[in-house]
């Protein structure tokens, strides 16, 4: 038999018995191939580069300039006295509208004095709000120096309206007491003010590698069954696990550079604060892992192409607007709240939220610890249900 | 003195498969020699490609049992798998890469080093080795899925179909290659819907229907066996006809376009026949004598509505 054109680089391999081991040389080689595919079609290159700085552009361009329009002001009075409660009316009467329509203004809302403020404002993410002390009044009425503080973020725009508003009033009571007695003490809050650009980010980051893997996956399991290419692949000691895996590791690189692509666009163009932190690897590496297996699933359980892209379309949607990708889950009603935590895209991006934008690393941690979770599940799914081959 | 035995390369015995209640193979028994190329016949829905996905290891019998190079394709793929090569019926491929790339991803699967230059060269593919498949014409897509199949340098090769849709060009293209798959000593099971394709390449042909095996053995063993021996065409006027089966004991009949068909069972046939012509004294003319051909034993079992089923796809 003419063997010319091979050499085997394992000679003895043959007749050792079955032997699925994994092998990164077979990884390699299909990420190779699905990668230069995808690089190759002109759909891939779209929805891998261009489109994600669509979105930023488009939904950040529709939101520009203030994003989240209404600014919450947390205001703890320590004092009972009148005066105190007429500096709070004045404050009240500048600009107050906490309606859910409302345009633009201050939002004043009331914290029990027994609260520790600065936590307060921390738990709820924000970082512009103003103590009245104890004695206010009295001091006030004997002419003597009593402070309000003032909690802000320099660099943020909201607390320097904030600030702006509160000397105003501050400055009113001095004139019309004409002593003078009343200051500012500002004190610079943990928590950053955010735009909605700050959301968007995190929010298309989990859009990107919630889409372009399940609809990738889903399309590409249906037609290579349609086409055979499965049952070509099944001929090779390529297996199961080392396809998927090849997928993942695509779709985590191609969510990495969306990410990039997203940051560098919403910070220079919209000047969006993104915080880069080593816990946002963990979503970007997740997500992906999470969305390859489950769109692999889907596309097990669909006969045709035309039936999973249905199929896909079910899964994908709900997830796309339901989960915060476009508006914080908090600012939807009650219920659909509810309906968001049963949907994993949410603690992809609750959890790029926490690590991007508040710095809060104990939820991420939960958000991350559910997705790694889910992943396993569904990664083994996938690769116990969808057969190379018919019996 | 010890002699090695040499067991056939493909051993098939009472093979079963349904599909609810069809029998889409139904006791199908043969083997393949190694060396061999073998084809089976049969029009669309004969179960060609259920036997040979059987012994791909791509599908699992219910019934009766299936050896390749001694293994069990169904629990023993994966050893099986090195060992052979298979291009799916209607192969396709993935869109983007070039053939070269391809036999390049194959080696790496496969963990061998590969020449693409060779492969290419081996299946006549050269001046398209960087064209991206999905640019290929049809009969280059079939010669890059024959590359494929031989980059694990196999010593069994199943070809289903790998010429349906090809001009009548590329199939010829298509054949060389199989036969320089056989000059190289591989086996090779062939499945076809194409009786010249047959004829042309395989050593022993078995043409099924409805499941089961209705022939097999070489064309001319089946031709011999299933056909009706030679016949004498002669073109007559219908008083030849009366004149032979007044005055003959042989066998003939009106047949098409103004011809009379007589059946010879041996050479003393033969002389009756043409002393009879002459003494009948009608004009005559355009006088052959001919066998069966596999078409016409083909027909003979399968039907003309499955030839024609067949020619169609």
């Amino acid at each position: 038999m003419c063997s010319s054109g091979w050499s085997d680089p394992r000679p003895g391999q043959r007749g050792r018995g079955p032997s699925l081991a994994f092998s990164l040389h077979r990884l390699a080689a299909e990420l190779r191939v699905y990668a230069r595919g995808n690089v190759r079609s002109r759909e891939g290159f779209f929805f891998t580069l261009i489109f994600p700085i669509i979105l930023v552009l488009l939904f950040g361009a529709i939101f520009a300039g203030g994003g989240i329009s209404q600014t919450t002001v947390y205001v703890q009075n320590h004092d009972g006295g009148p005066v105190a409660a007429a500096f709070i009316s004045a404050l009240n009467s500048t600009s107050n509208d906490c309606s859910p329509g409302a345009s633009s203004g201050l939002c004043l809302r009331g914290v029990a004095v027994d609260q520790n403020f600065s936590q307060y404002l921390s738990s709820k993410s924000a970082s512009d709000g103003i103590v009245v002390p104890e004695g206010f009044s009295a001091a006030y009425g004997a002419n003597q120096q009593v402070n309000i503080t003032l909690f802000g973020n320099p660099a943020s725009t909201t607390s320097a309206i904030v600030s702006g508003i509160t000397s105003e009033v501050v400055n009113a009571f001095n004139l019309h007491g004409s002593k003078g007695v009343l200051g500012i003490e500002t004190r610079t809050a943990v928590s950053s003010s955010y735009k909605y650009i700050d959301f968007l980010i995190p929010g298309l980051i989990g859009f990107s590698a919630l889409t372009s893997p399940m609809f990738a996956m889903v399309n590409i399991v249906s037609t290579y069954r349609r086409d055979k290419v499965f049952k070509l692949l099944s001929l090779t000691p390529l297996t199961k696990t080392e396809w998927l895996l090849a997928k993942i590791l695509w779709y985590i690189g191609t969510t990495v550079v969306s990410f990039i692509l997203m940051s560098v666009v919403g910070v220079y163009v919209f000047g969006a604060h993104i915080t880069l932190t080593l816990g946002i690897g963990l979503f970007l590496l997740i997500g992906p892992f999470f969305f390859v297996s489950l769109g692999m699933l889907v596309g097990t359980v669909s006969n045709s192409p035309e039936s999973a892209a249905v199929v896909g379309n079910l899964v994908t949607f709900p997830m796309m607007f339901l989960s915060g990708t476009f508006f914080p889950v908090s600012s939807m009603p009650a219920y659909l709240q509810g309906v968001a935590h049963l949907l994993p895209l949410y603690y992809m991006i609750d959890g790029l939220n926490n690590v991007m934008i508040y710095g809060n690393y104990s939820p991420a941690l939960f958000d991350g610890g559910l997705l790694v979770a889910l992943s396993i599940v569904v990664f083994a799914l996938a690769v116990r249900f969808f057969r190379w081959r018919e019996d | 003195m010890v002699h090695l035995i040499q067991l056939p390369a493909i051993v098939v015995d009472g093979l079963l498969k349904r599909y609810g209640q069809l029998r889409a193979v139904d006791d199908v028994s043969f083997s393949v020699e190694k060396g061999e190329v073998f084809s089976l016949l049969g029009p669309n829905g004969a179960g060609k490609t259920t036997t040979i996905e059987i012994l791909e290891g791509l599908r699992q019998q219910e019934g009766g049992t299936a050896r390749v190079l001694d293994l069990d394709p169904w629990s023993k793929g994966y050893d099986l798998h090195k060992r052979i090569g298979v291009i799916p019926q209607g192969f396709k491929f993935l869109d983007y890469p070039t053939p070269r790339e391809a036999i390049i991803y194959y080696g790496a699967l496969f963990g061998v080093r590969v020449d693409p230059d060779e492969m290419l060269s081996r299946v006549i593919l050269e001046d398209a080795g960087n064209i991206w498949f999905q640019n290929l014409s049809g009969g280059q897509k079939q010669k890059l899925g024959m590359a494929l199949s031989l980059v694990n340098n196999p010593e069994v090769i199943f070809l289903d179909e790998p010429t349906t849709g090809l001009d009548p060009q590329a199939r010829r293209a298509v054949w060389e290659v199989i036969r320089k798959l056989k000059n190289e000593g591989r086996t090779v099971m062939l499945t076809t819907h194409y009786l010249e394709e047959a004829e042309e390449l395989a050593d022993r042909v078995a043409i099924m229907n409805h499941g089961k095996i209705a022939a097999i053995g070489t064309t001319e063993e089946i031709e011999t066996r299933y056909g009706s021996g030679q016949k004498m065409v002669v073109k007559a006027k219908d008083d030849l006809l009366e004149f032979l089966k007044d005055n003959t004991k042989l066998k003939a009949e009106k047949g098409a376009n103004g011809t009379v068909i007589i059946s010879l069972r041996d050479k003393d046939d033969a002389l009756v026949a043409l002393g009879s012509i002459a003494e009948s004294g009608t004009d005559w003319g355009d006088l052959t004598v001919k066998r069966d051909s596999l078409e016409d034993v083909f027909l003979r079992l399968v039907g003309p509505e499955a030839r024609s089923e067949g020619e169609g796809t």
